[in-house]
């Protein structure tokens, strides 16, 4: 059994990469706009299937379709903020919340109607030629995706650092009113950050379609595992988010591997309800909320 | 329960109609159709507690739901227990669970987006055990053997079954509104307006919050159980779904979250919708979900009391001493 452990926990680290990524741009749009995204896990399966269906008629490799997708889907975010999601909401917590799911509901069940329930996969050969570590077999499109998410994620933190949109960002979410004083357009960068977000998505869903599958209700499992981690992580922590993501992509591979593969999500949603209960701030949060 | 405005005369009336209508037609299939809607009613009033009464609003009214339903399933397919007592169990279940799942998350503070996400966790973590361990039948689920009669609570009779549920939506209806009148219905208002104001008026809001849940989860389960005993199988995915837990808030956010008719009508008018658009566009898989997204959108941004509060503003009877019915 202890054999099993490592190989188990370098295999959910590669998964927990990909949580963390998908939770980057989840916390993002939480510390700035104050806002859950129920829809984020349907813009990743939407772009899933869009980096599916690159592949299948235009023969585009996923990582190639990363420059494509990046911008589409940023564009796709900004749109949904700008002229959805905050005339809709009208600015109540509870109605943002409501319109996200409303907008998760249309995209799955369009998916579900067009696309049908077929899971569906690419077959790229190399991206499961494995990669040998310490004695664990890991397919080479996870270890790809591990590295990547990790350099995303320096990547997210310095441009909100060091770039005046990102400092325009900041300002945002420090002081709404201040911003706007200064001659911050707040509606332009509260979508701006969310077209950061829903991009961060697209990257995740380039990363993780050659080693994963697509269908209609793939989002509904990724969005609770990335609520659990924006959570855990702090909500709008960025480096809680990579921490988070890594520890629960182990969590589950551990659960799986001794509960059995269908419990194995049982430990997300465990350790969820835990640290709601028990620490809603999170491990890197300031404060309760 | 009374009407205040001929907006909402009106609105009650053509509910009315509408279910007295069912008796005269020759087509069972509508009548069938809206023993559906009335059992996703049962839910959606028990939401309307929480949710709308209590300004808690659930995202995983499914926990509570298919706990009842499987309680019952169990107790009548594993241990051969009379429908009748799995039928109260399954209510007691749907309260015992409604309750646990308020004491944790309001004995920590839990209220707005954060309660929603614990509710739903609460449901995923039900479903998942569900459909994995042998009591509950894992994924294949739990079937009830079908022996009609009035010991096992089976009716052949579509209309019987039909009147039953027309019976207990109007107890559940009662039921709101009595507690809507009572010393309680108002400490839970005034938690749902200003929870600060009324604990230092003296009001044990976590007691009233816990309680509340425990109400909305017995409504909740006692849907559950009616979903079962109407249906005889259960699975996983049916009763603790996503999709019943969505259903239990749409309807009364639609028709008006904190009335006494608005979860029966909003339920109503949107299931007609739904399939009124599967006819049109031959019976698609899930296009009635996006349907009441889209309504549920415009709900949010145009009728914010729902169409309860729409109709309370078209001809008031009396001057504006109460809300609305």
């Amino acid at each position: 059994m202890s054999s099993l452990i490592l190989p188990a926990v370098l295999s959910g680290l590669t998964m927990g990469a990909i949580y963390a990524l998908v939770a980057l741009g989840l916390t993002l749009i939480y510390g700035v706009l104050h806002i859950i995204n129920f829809a984020h896990g349907s813009l990743l399966m939407l772009a899933l299937y869009a980096a599916y269906f690159l592949f299948v008629h235009m023969g585009l490799d996923p990582y190639l379709a990363i420059p494509i997708l990046l911008p589409a889907f940023f564009c796709l975010g900004y749109v949904l903020q700008r002229w959805v999601i905050a005339p809709m909401s009208g600015g109540s917590e509870q109605n943002v919340l409501l319109v996200t799911l409303a907008l998760a509901l249309i995209i799955d069940n369009l998916a579900l109607y067009f696309w049908t329930s077929n899971t569906r996969s690419v077959d790229i050969p190399y991206a499961y030629n494995t990669v040998e570590f310490l004695g664990a077999y890991l397919p080479l499109g996870r270890v790809i995706a591990f590295f990547a998410a990790l350099a995303a994620a320096p990547l997210l933190w310095l441009f909100m650092t060091r770039t005046r949109t990102g400092s325009a960002i900041r300002a945002v979410a420090i002081e709404k009113r201040g911003a706007e004083i200064v001659g911050i357009d707040v509606n332009h960068t509260y979508a701006i950050c969310f077209g950061i977000g829903t991009a961060c998505v697209a990257l995740a869903a380039c990363l993780l379609l050659p080693t994963f599958y697509v269908t209609p209700q793939v989002g509904y499992t990724f969005v609770l595992v990335a609520f659990t981690t924006v959570v855990l992580g702090g909500m709008g922590s960025l480096p809680g988010a990579l921490i988070a993501g890594l520890l629960l992509g182990v969590i589950e591979s551990l659960c799986g591997l001794f509960l059995g593969e269908s419990l194995g999500q049982i430990g997300i949603f465990v350790a969820f309800i835990l640290i709601l209960l028990f620490k809603p701030s999170g491990l890197l949060g300031r404060r309760a909320a | 329960m009374k009407p205040q405005s001929m907006g909402q005369a009106v609105l009650i009336g053509l509910a009315l109609i509408y279910l007295a209508s069912l008796y005269f037609m020759s087509s069972p299939v509508w009548m069938g159709f809206t023993i559906n809607a009335l059992i996703v009613a049962v839910v959606a009033l028990a939401w309307n507690i929480t949710g709308g009464f209590g300004g808690m609003a659930s995202f995983g009214h499914a926990a509570m739901y298919g706990t009842g339903a499987y309680a019952s399933a169990i107790l009548q397919v594993q241990y051969g227990i009379n429908a009748w007592i799995a039928f109260a169990a399954g209510i007691v279940a749907g309260a015992a669970m409604g309750a646990f799942i308020g004491a944790l998350a309001f004995r920590y503070g839990l209220k707005g987006s954060y309660f929603a996400l614990v509710t739903l966790a609460f449901a995923e973590v039900l479903r998942i055990c569900a459909s994995s361990f042998a009591i509950t039948g894992g994924g294949s689920g739990l079937q009830l053997r079908l022996e009609p009669g009035l010991s096992t609570l089976q009716f052949n009779e579509r209309a019987v079954v039909y009147t039953i549920l027309l019976v207990i939506v109007a107890l559940v209806m009662a039921l709101t509104a009595w507690l809507k009148y009572s010393r309680f219905g108002a400490y839970l208002i005034a938690v749902r307006e200003n929870e600060d104001a009324a604990r230092a008026l003296g009001i044990d809001t976590y007691r009233i919050k816990v309680k509340a849940m425990a109400i909305s989860g017995a409504f909740a389960g006692l849907a559950g159980v009616l979903y079962l005993q109407v249906w005889l199988f259960i699975d996983s995915a049916v009763v603790y779904g996503s999709a019943v837990s969505i259903e239990a808030l749409i309807g009364p956010i639609i028709g008006g979250a904190g009335t006494v008719w608005g979860p029966l009508i909003g339920t109503l008018g949107l299931h007609l919708l739904g399939e009124g658009a599967k006819h049109l566009l031959h019976n698609a898989p899930g296009l009635n979900f996006v349907l009441y997204a889209v309504v549920l959108i415009c709900a949010l941004r145009f009728l914010p009391q729902g169409l309860m509060g729409l109709a309370a503003r078209i001809g008031t009877f009396r001057k504006k001493d109460d809300d609305n019915a």
